[in-house]
């Protein structure tokens, strides 16, 4: 029952999102776009809060990494600023290797083994 | 029309990404978690950057958003394994319904 209730609760939360986004208000297309992300972003920082072990809060860091791709990907088209693509760059990278030292972290390892 | 297919595939890799990050909220595990969200969402961000390719076509912009697949494709499943393994050593439970865990098998053999 308590889980029938928290799938109905995470699928209003959703609809009322892409209602708001889509119907409520008139802006862009891409901007719409920009504010769906935004909300999956919403989603990592809560399991970031409420995740009970370590590993959890490690996943949550490089899925926020790898959205922030996407997220400068989007700026780009929508702004037409060119450089925001080579941030996206520059951030895949650095998100990798922070991934890879959280995961050393959690091993119980030092760094330079 | 490169605009339009560029706007579908940006639509595609967004489904995705929600679709990932839902998982990450709502499954049980830790190790279900990291299944769901990794594919998914890397996934997803190629296809955000395969619009921006679609959008700029051979400008020195789209060819570094391929270059940005590139990279996703080859870092993140090795991100994820490391994780994975990080967390199996450092003593995460696995779900209570779960059936079998053979990297246990294999470590204590």
């Amino acid at each position: 029952m308590k889980k029938i209730f928290s799938w109905l609760l995470i699928l209003v939360i959703v609809c009322t999102v892409i209602w708001l986004v889509f119907w409520k208000f008139k802006m862009p297309l891409l901007q719409q776009l920009t504010l769906i992300l935004l909300m999956a972003f919403a989603m990592c920082l809560h399991r970031i809060f409420i995740g009970p072990t370590p590993a959890d809060r490690a996943i949550s860091v490089d899925i926020i990494g790898i959205l922030v791709v996407g997220f400068c990907g989007l700026m780009g088209i929508f702004t037409g600023i060119n450089w925001y693509i080579d941030i996206a760059i520059a951030w895949a990278l650095q998100s990798f290797i922070g991934t890879l030292a959280l995961a050393k972290y959690l091993e119980g390892r030092n760094f330079d083994e | 029309m490169n605009e339009i297919i560029g706007f579908v595939f940006v639509i595609i890799g967004l489904i995705f990404d929600v679709l990932g990050c839902i998982g990450l909220l709502r499954l049980p595990d830790v190790y279900s978690r990291l299944q769901a969200t990794t594919k998914s969402v890397t996934l997803g961000t190629c296809g955000i950057m395969f619009g921006v390719f679609m959008f700029k076509g051979f400008t020195p912009t789209g060819i570094k958003a391929l270059l940005c697949i590139i990279f996703l494709l080859l870092t993140s499943p090795v991100a994820a394994h490391a994780l994975a393994r990080g967390a199996h050593r450092s003593g995460t439970k696995l779900y209570e319904k779960s059936v079998c865990d053979k990297y246990k098998e294999e470590e204590n053999a």
